[in-house]
């Protein structure tokens, strides 16, 4: 899968390394936990950049070639980081042919960024997702962890407007 | 529990407040139960507050213990949500508010009124009377076999699942049945994978092999878009699943599961995490489980969206940490599976079966479905059908039935083109071969497969093209490179399509797009590969004509392929609002100086070449004179 790779600064801090030191230490012990030491990394820092990939890394001992391998392999864990109100548009099937791919679109213009992408004042970022099994509601896409359904794309603004857009 | 009797007793105690639901009555203080659903797509739909409204409403007029409120799984009537049921009377309420609540707590529970406005408009008789929702179209001609604790019990209560027969087909094959005995009994019943690939799974339990070590692992990375059946086991029956696992680790010799699921699944991660914590008290899983010497374990792994990990070697190879790349065939995962180990591996909806076929026999359930189809199967039914939703239904039945009568057919009047079964992995199936039985077999011949039973349902307005494109930028994306057919077959398939729907193919392409699709098919690794040319396949078989008018017309018939379309306005029905023109990103819409008979403003028209084909003008125009041609 082709990912992108932020060019902003890492700003972690005591606390978040803390958290994922934890983490590591709790998990080292078997090697095929390095998913779900991600997956926290992911939860801890919003994203994995490269300095979290290396802290996991060293506190596995799993080489950093393999964990950024399994980083851009899998959908979920994101290179790029998240803005505070993080939108994700479902793209599954059942979501597609009920026009979602029309209002991934018209989020792109309104917010003027592309997909896996944030703004420059980390307010707003976006992506589109795998099916996230909301069919019944299609077409929807997932504020934050809010689910908007039943969607056409003049409900885009709407949206945007509540999270101070 | 150490003992059969003591989960005999437990389930005598628990049936009590079972009993409403399942149409006896009941010695339990409570007169009516409330369902509400507590699935994704309810909860989506704020199902909670749903839930605490009725809680508050019930406190305040005193009904606390007359009424009780229990969080569900899934109804299945998704487009209808958030949905309450109340029993005894089974009435359902469809898209409730929790403005509604207290009006529905006053009238129907402390006057014993129904109130007729909220319930399904089907339920209610011209005359007045209420019918079952179970007597409805949707539900009439469903069995539930898999999906049978969904939407009546309370997931998060080990108890409520004892009291419908839980844990009582795991307790008859330790007490009972020989490992070897249980196998035969699930290959008796003719029950095959659920997952795609449609394999008998006793063929499968019976091949593992001999080893210290032997696992048993659960497929629930339902990656395959638009289906969510087994998101909906997880979440409204996660017991069932641990039952059914520790009894597949008894007939193969294994006493470690693993269950691996979506991480984008959070509600059903939660219930089976508590379910599996719960049945471990309960002494359903852990050590000497029955006081007999057979132990067995399970964990949840999360899986984070790779769509190839539906593969059963990806899988396994995923669980052990590392990206999720398929394994060549042989050594087959019974010989050697995860960790190196024999694995026996299944998916969610396969398990679900289990348990009821253990009770009641390999008999009772190849009784049901085709000659070599047996059974039930669940599809998920989306896109553009009004009742969507999760079905169960026995295999056999037509694609007519599925879609017209228990999907309520396609809504606003539009016509069926096709239903895309299988997801990216399957194919179409065009009207005129809807009155075919849907089983295995049938499906896999019209070119199309079962795969995990998502159902598409396509109208007038989809392109087939475009959507044979979409499968592959999914496919494209999916793939994990270790082959390269599949890498660069699929990439190239793409790009094929993408000339195709830009109006430079020729018909040479869509000879050149089959050969490449068979070459693929026959030449990659796993079942990803193998499987990914079937939407273009299966669109070049049923709708070539579609792509002779993309290539040779250089139009696109449903009007979706932008550079294919040309926007026109109607300038008799113009009326020279000018809103079109104000809505026009790049000014391309001008004034003319015709003015229609019976209007008073002069008309507008598109000057080609400027426009990018947005379609603002046609979502403003209130008079319909807009249209893609």
């Amino acid at each position: 899968m082709q990912k992108k790779i932020s060019n902003l600064p890492f700003h972690g801090t005591a606390e978040q390394e803390a958290k994922l030191q934890a983490v590591i230490a709790a998990n080292k012990h078997d090697k095929s936990h390095l998913m779900g030491v991600m997956q926290e990394a992911q939860a801890i820092y919003g994203y994995l950049p490269m300095e979290v990939q290396n802290m996991i890394a060293e506190g596995m001992d799993i080489p950093l070639e393999k964990v950024f391998g399994v980083a851009t392999f899998y959908a979920q864990f994101s290179l790029t980081q998240k803005g505070e109100v993080h939108i994700a548009v479902c793209l599954g099937t059942a979501c597609y042919v009920k026009g979602s791919g029309v209002i991934y679109e018209e989020l792109q213009k309104q917010l003027g960024i592309g997909g896996d992408e944030c703004t420059a004042d980390g307010k707003f970022s976006l992506t589109a997702s795998r099916c996230i099994g909301a069919c019944g509601l299609a077409p929807v896409l997932t504020v934050n962890d809010e689910v908007y359904g039943r969607l056409t794309k003049d409900d885009v603004s709407g949206i945007l407007a509540k999270y101070g857009k | 529990m150490k003992t059969v009797a003591e989960l005999q007793a437990a389930r005598e105690k628990a049936s009590v407040d079972l009993a409403l639901r399942l149409g006896g009555t009941s010695a339990s203080k409570y007169k009516r139960n409330v369902l509400v659903c507590g699935g994704t797509g309810c909860t989506s739909s704020h199902s909670e507050d749903i839930i605490k409204a009725f809680n508050e409403e019930i406190e305040k007029h005193n009904l606390t213990d007359e009424v009780k409120v229990v969080r569900t799984g899934c109804f299945g009537l998704c487009a209808l949500g958030p949905i309450v049921i109340v029993y005894p009377e089974g009435c359902f309420y469809s898209m409730i508010e929790k403005e509604n609540v207290p009006e529905i707590v006053e009238e129907h529970f402390v006057n014993g009124k129904i109130v007729e406005k909220y319930l399904y408009k089907e339920t209610v008789l011209e005359d007045g009377t209420i019918k079952k929702y179970n007597e409805t179209d949707f539900y009439k001609k469903q069995f539930r076999v898999a999906l049978r604790n969904c939407g009546l019990i309370n997931p998060e209560c080990i108890d409520e699942y004892i009291a419908n027969d839980g844990y009582a087909a795991l307790a008859k094959c330790l007490t009972e049945l020989q490992p070897k005995e249980v196998t035969q009994i699930i290959l008796d019943s003719g029950l095959r994978g659920r997952g795609g690939g449609g394999f008998p799974t006793g063929k499968k339990w019976s091949f593992i092999a001999d080893g210290p070590q032997k696992y048993v692992v659960c497929n629930a990375d339902e990656g395959d878009p638009g289906a969510f059946m087994d998101r909906s086991v997880l979440e409204g029956d996660p017991h069932c699943l641990i039952e059914a696992m520790t009894i597949a680790g008894y007939a193969v010799g294994a006493n470690q599961g693993y269950v691996y699921v979506r991480a984008e699944y959070p509600i059903a991660v939660n219930r089976l995490q508590k379910a599996i914590d719960d049945a471990r008290a309960a002494g359903m899983l852990g050590k000497n489980i029955f006081g007999t010497d057979f132990s067995f374990d399970m964990e949840i792994r999360l899986g984070a969206g790779a769509f190839v990990c539906g593969e059963e070697t990806a899988l396994m190879t995923s669980i052990e940490g590392n990206r999720g790349e398929p394994r060549p065939r042989p050594p087959f995962p019974a010989v050697k599976g995860l960790f190196g180990c024999p694995t026996v591996e299944n998916n969610v909806e396969t398990f679900a079966n289990i348990p009821q076929i253990i009770l009641k026999g390999a008999e009772w359930f190849s009784s049901m479905g085709t000659e070599k189809s047996k059974g039930t199967k669940v599809f998920a039914l989306g896109g553009k059908i009004k009742h969507t939703g999760l079905v169960e239904i026995p295999m056999g039945i037509t694609l007519r039935e599925i879609i017209e009568e228990i999907g309520g057919g396609v809504p606003h009047g539009k016509k069926f083109k096709a239903a895309q079964t299988g997801g990216p992995s399957g194919g179409c199936i065009p009207a005129d071969l809807m009155d075919v039985a849907v089983d295995y077999d049938n499906l896999t011949a019209m070119g199309c497969m079962m795969g995990s039973g998502g159902l598409i349902v396509m109208d007038e307005d989809n392109c087939m093209v475009d959507m044979a494109k979409f499968f592959l930028e999914f496919t494209v994306d999916e793939s994990c490179g270790k082959c390269t057919p599949c890498r660069i077959g699929t990439k190239r398939l793409l790009e094929m399509l993408d000339k195709i729907t830009n109006g430079e193919g020729t018909l040479e392409d869509l000879d050149k797009l089959e050969d490449l699709c068979n070459y693929i098919k026959a030449n990659s690794l796993c079942g990803l590969g193998q499987t990914a040319p079937n939407p273009v396949l299966a669109t070049l078989k049923f709708f070539r004509d579609e792509y002779v008018s993309h290539v040779v017309d250089k139009k696109c018939p449903a009007g979706v392929c932008k550079n294919l379309v040309t926007f026109v306005i109607d300038q008799d029905k113009c009326i020279g609002c000018g809103k079109c023109a104000k809505n026009c990103p790049v000014d391309t819409i001008v004034k003319t100086d015709y003015i229609a008979p019976g209007h008073k403003l002069a008309s507008y028209k598109i000057e080609s070449g400027k426009c990018v084909k947005c379609g603002a003008c046609i979502d403003g125009c209130k008079f319909n004179a807009i249209s893609k041609q």
